[in-house]
């Protein structure tokens, strides 16, 4: 290797390195060590979020195998998250931590109670469980904290009532709650609930019906947008979040087969539609370019209508943006470009680089920021941004960081039986499911 | 059931039930071909399209649109009018001379000259072969029910002591409602929940799913709901109405969103939940014809009932209630019907259109429909700020997007979603009909440049996809 080849190559891996362990200083920073929750947000008053817990755990054992943590340290964080999860109250009423093995999208920080009268939440916990499940692979000794790591993984995991959570139909609900019942709208077409169907279908106690996966993909759109043939799905979240946890390299389902691609390579795509979407910015939103895209669900300046250059600008508070078809009003996820580097490395790493130098201030004290707005003007070229931290934003940032450099929770977790199994029984063959 | 027996001679060779689009069309074609042909309506003709739906609602549509683009200049390079009053009762005096207009040609007098009997009163059936009118009994050899449909009221406590509007009064109005809650985020909802609030009102609408337009595609559901956001209308996605009442001088109603109780003011109800069919009180017993309250009359492919001598169009009979399927129907009825035809309904490839801003319309399969009959599909799809026209028009907010069998390039369905967008889905439905598939299209030379022009894209789009695998193929030969 030539020395600046090498030079280089050093310089990114000191970039990752610091990208990462900054995100994963989140975790740290803002987990409480009694109940093992993590806050949803940096922000005053924030409650925690279960799919955020479910990040914290998985990115526990990058964490130790990268030295930030003692293993004895992580471990022991996993345990306080599990055995809270573990010990709280499930039940129907009102004020719970869950309900059918079930938990609440937000708890109070504090008392690990139902905030927000939010839902009872399947796709949230199954990003809980997964950590869970991450945590479980990886700590495979035989000390007695590691035996009850994966003791309580698998227990909550096997407690789910998945088959409740379909309410009689082939997809599962969004989410349940005491004071209506289940929402009424399902889980279907493509969007970031690969891993829950999978989860749920390798259930041991309650799994869900063996058609269900195909009910999900019977909304599927295969598309040819700007000349690539794509699953489509606006939000790079959607390309990303299961895959954070589940190595879709090589694998195909019945779907997959017949487009000749795979999921992997589906998130790939994605990618270039939004690199493509920016380039040719349609509606004229500063900074946009082959290096400066990322759209996903993240925080947004507010929700308000301004008047900006002359032109009238619609903009959001936190939401789903996404691309070609929005929305859209000029908001840039960081961290949805990070998470896009085990996909598309050669196209992730230009954008890094080039957001990092031309806005300085989306990371502050290393951290980046959930989203920044050029079009909003502010003091700094970022214009408005972001304030404080998003644990779904650190959280993927940490996983597929890891998964870019060392690729620990693919490999982890393809050892999981509940995803091979899951995968399995979603019709999923070939690649290592086929070792 | 009662058996179809019949005796007696019978006094007209063909007896249409309703003057809507569907009876009016039968009419006339039944007696263009020589049979001897009633019509019976009990009330206006023309039905629910001329009268209270598809004439009125386009001609308001098209004032609210004026003063939207008035409004909106600067999106042009002109300048935006800040201060705009809108005269509504001008809007709505259009409206009504616009149907008065279209009225005329269909009138009494007009189709008595083409020799059908026009019997004004409530039909009912007397027998399988006969039916009865203002006191007469008419028997006929065959019989058409096209009765229409008429507004779907749902069962909100208070709502019919509070009072609202549907399709059928609401074009009545002199007065602008300064606040006004549409019930139901189907075609009607939408069209008028963007109409009135671009004519000055304040505007909540409530939809019970999580998107607009249930059976559309989730891209041209969302880019609705941004266009209606955008022009300030109130949304509310997976929202139930539990009550409607007087409080305090105001009209209130509770919305329930996924167990979220809030409570809106209004001083006028649009409902806009769906349609019911006109099928009770026909004495369709008697005639031994099949329905239910819901679903309407029982036909089969041929559009004939379960009495052979009966047949059915339009919305008494289909769940797609648009006028131009009711044309569609009748004309099978009447080859089917007097000429001893075998056409059937599902050969029909039938567009429609949802007449909001952007407009959003569809023919063919849906996505959803081919995978789950196991049809392999694939979408070739062009956004509209590509395509140089819309860019021009300032009228980027849309896509057409083409449904072909994977493999082939058979079009099995579009959704086009652009301001014309009914119009532009015309050249899809005659690719559908007349079983031209995208490498046609891609030799049609459309005018340049045109809205029209994304199909060509897409056409293209599908061409280049195949010089890729031909080139992949050469490259890497068997």
């Amino acid at each position: 290797m030539a020395d600046g080849v090498r030079e280089n190559v050093a310089r990114d891996e000191t970039l990752l390195d610091r990208l990462q362990r900054t995100a994963f200083g989140y975790f740290l920073e803002r987990t409480d060590p009694g109940t093992g929750l993590t806050a949803d947000t940096s922000r005053d008053g924030s409650p925690a979020s279960i799919a955020v817990a479910g990040f914290a755990l998985a990115s526990l054992p990058a964490a130790a195998e990268r030295g930030w943590l003692s293993r004895a340290d992580a471990a022991a964080r996993a345990l306080a998250t599990l055995r809270f999860f573990w010990n709280s109250a499930q039940s129907e009423a009102p004020v719970a931590t869950g309900f059918r093995g079930f938990y609440y999208h937000f708890l109070d920080m504090r008392t690990g109670l139902r905030a927000w009268q939010s839902e009872l939440s399947p796709i949230d916990t199954t990003f809980l469980l997964a950590g869970g499940l991450a945590c479980a692979a990886y700590f495979s000794e035989k000390s007695a904290e590691e035996k009850e790591i994966r003791a309580l993984a698998e227990a909550l995991y096997d407690r789910v009532d998945w088959r409740w959570a379909q309410n009689g139909q082939e997809t599962v609900a969004h989410g349940w709650k005491p004071e209506c019942g289940f929402l009424h709208y399902g889980w279907e077409g493509y969007n970031e609930a690969a891993l829950l169907y999978v989860l749920g279908l390798a259930s041991r106690t309650h799994p869900l019906t063996r058609g269900s996966f195909a009910a999900w993909t019977t909304t599927y759109q295969w598309e040819n947008i700007y000349g690539h043939d794509l699953l489509y799905s606006g939000p790079l979240f959607v390309h990303q979040f299961s895959h954070a946890w589940i190595d879709f390299r090589g694998i195909r389902d019945r779907f997959m087969r017949e487009k000749r691609c795979d999921y992997f390579e589906n998130s790939r795509r994605a990618v270039q539609v939004q690199r493509e979407y920016a380039r040719r910015n349609p509606n004229d939103y500063e900074g946009y370019d082959e290096n400066a895209w990322g759209f996903t669900a993240g925080d947004g300046p507010a929700p308000a209508t301004l008047r900006v250059r002359g032109r009238e600008r619609r903009f959001a508070g936190y939401a789903a943006r996404g691309a070609p078809f929005g929305p859209d009003d000029g908001t840039i996820s960081p961290s949805a470009v990070i998470a896009s580097l085990p996909f598309a490395p050669e196209l992730a790493w230009p954008a890094i680089r080039h957001l990092l130098e031309r806005y300085p201030g989306l990371a502050r004290d290393g951290r980046l920021t959930s989203g920044f707005n050029p079009t909003l003007a502010g003091a700094a070229p970022e214009g408005w941004t972001s304030e404080g931290s998003f644990g779904l934003d650190q959280g993927i940032a940490v996983l597929m960081l890891e998964n870019h450099r060392s690729g620990l929770i693919w490999s982890l977790m393809r050892r999981c039986p509940a995803v091979a199994t899951g995968l399995r029984r979603a019709g999923f063959r070939g690649g290592w499911l086929a070792s | 059931m009662a058996r179809v027996v019949s005796n007696s001679a019978a006094d007209y060779d063909f007896v249409v039930l309703g003057g809507g689009a569907a009876g009016i069309i039968a009419a006339e074609s039944a007696a263009a071909l020589g049979a001897k042909t009633a019509l019976i309506e009990e009330r206006k003709l023309g039905g629910t399209c001329l009268n209270t739906g598809c004439i009125p609602s386009k001609t308001l549509i098209r004032a609210a649109n004026a003063y939207a683009e008035m409004r909106g200049g600067s999106r042009y390079g002109a300048r935006d009018l800040e201060d705009v009053v809108v005269d509504f009762p001008a809007a709505m005096e259009r409206v009504r001379r616009v149907r008065d207009r279209i009225l005329r040609r269909v009138a009494a007098p007009s189709l008595v000259l083409k020799s059908v009997e026009v019997h004004a009163g409530k039909a009912i059936f007397g027998g399988v072969d006969s039916v009865a009118v203002g006191g007469k009994t008419l028997r006929f050899k065959k019989a058409l029910i096209a009765t229409g449909s008429r507004p779907r009221i749902p069962p909100i406590p208070g709502l019919e002591e509070t009072g609202y509007w549907t399709n059928e009064s609401i074009f009545e109005l002199t007065e602008l409602p300064r606040r006004l809650l549409v019930l139901g985020g189907g075609p009607l909802g939408c069209e008028l929940a963007q109409a009135f609030r671009r004519l000055g009102s304040q505007v909540i609408i409530v939809q019970r799913e999580p998107m607009f337009l249930r059976q559309e595609e989730r891209d041209a559901a969302q880019i609705l709901s941004a266009s209606l956001a955008r022009d300030g209308v109130e949304i509310h996605l997976n929202t139930t109405v539990p009550r409607v009442y007087s409080e305090g001088g105001e009209q209130r109603a509770d919305l329930l969103t996924d167990g979220d109780k809030r409570t809106v003011a209004f001083d006028g109800i649009l409902v806009g939940v769906g349609r019911t069919p006109n099928v009770v009180g026909l004495n369709l017993e008697a005639a031994g014809v099949a329905f239910d309250r819901e679903n309407g009359v029982r036909v089969d492919d041929f559009l004939r009932t379960t009495n052979p001598r009966v047949f059915a169009a339009g919305d008494a009979c289909f769940e797609h209630q648009f006028a131009h399927i009711e044309a569609a129907s009748s004309r099978i009825v009447v080859r089917n019907a007097l000429k001893r035809g075998r056409y059937r309904v599902s050969g029909l490839t039938i567009p429609w259109c949802t007449y909001t801003d952007p407009e959003i319309a569809h023919v063919g399969l849906y996505v959803r429909q081919a995978r789950e009959t196991g049809i392999p599909i694939k979408t070739f799809t062009v956004l509209l700020h590509d395509v140089d026209r819309a860019v021009c028009d300032g009228e980027e907010e849309g896509f057409v997007k083409i449904h072909l069998k994977e493999g082939t390039d058979r079009i099995l369905g579009a959704t086009v979603v652009a301001r014309h967008a009914g119009e532009m889905i015309n050249e899809l439905t005659l690719a559908i009909g007349a079983g031209l598939g995208l490498r046609s299209l891609a030799r049609v030379i459309h005018p340049y440049p045109t809205q029209a022009g994304a199909v060509a894209m897409a056409a293209a789009a599908y061409l280049a996809g195949l010089q890729v695998k031909k080139r992949a193929y050469v490259l890497v030969p068997k």
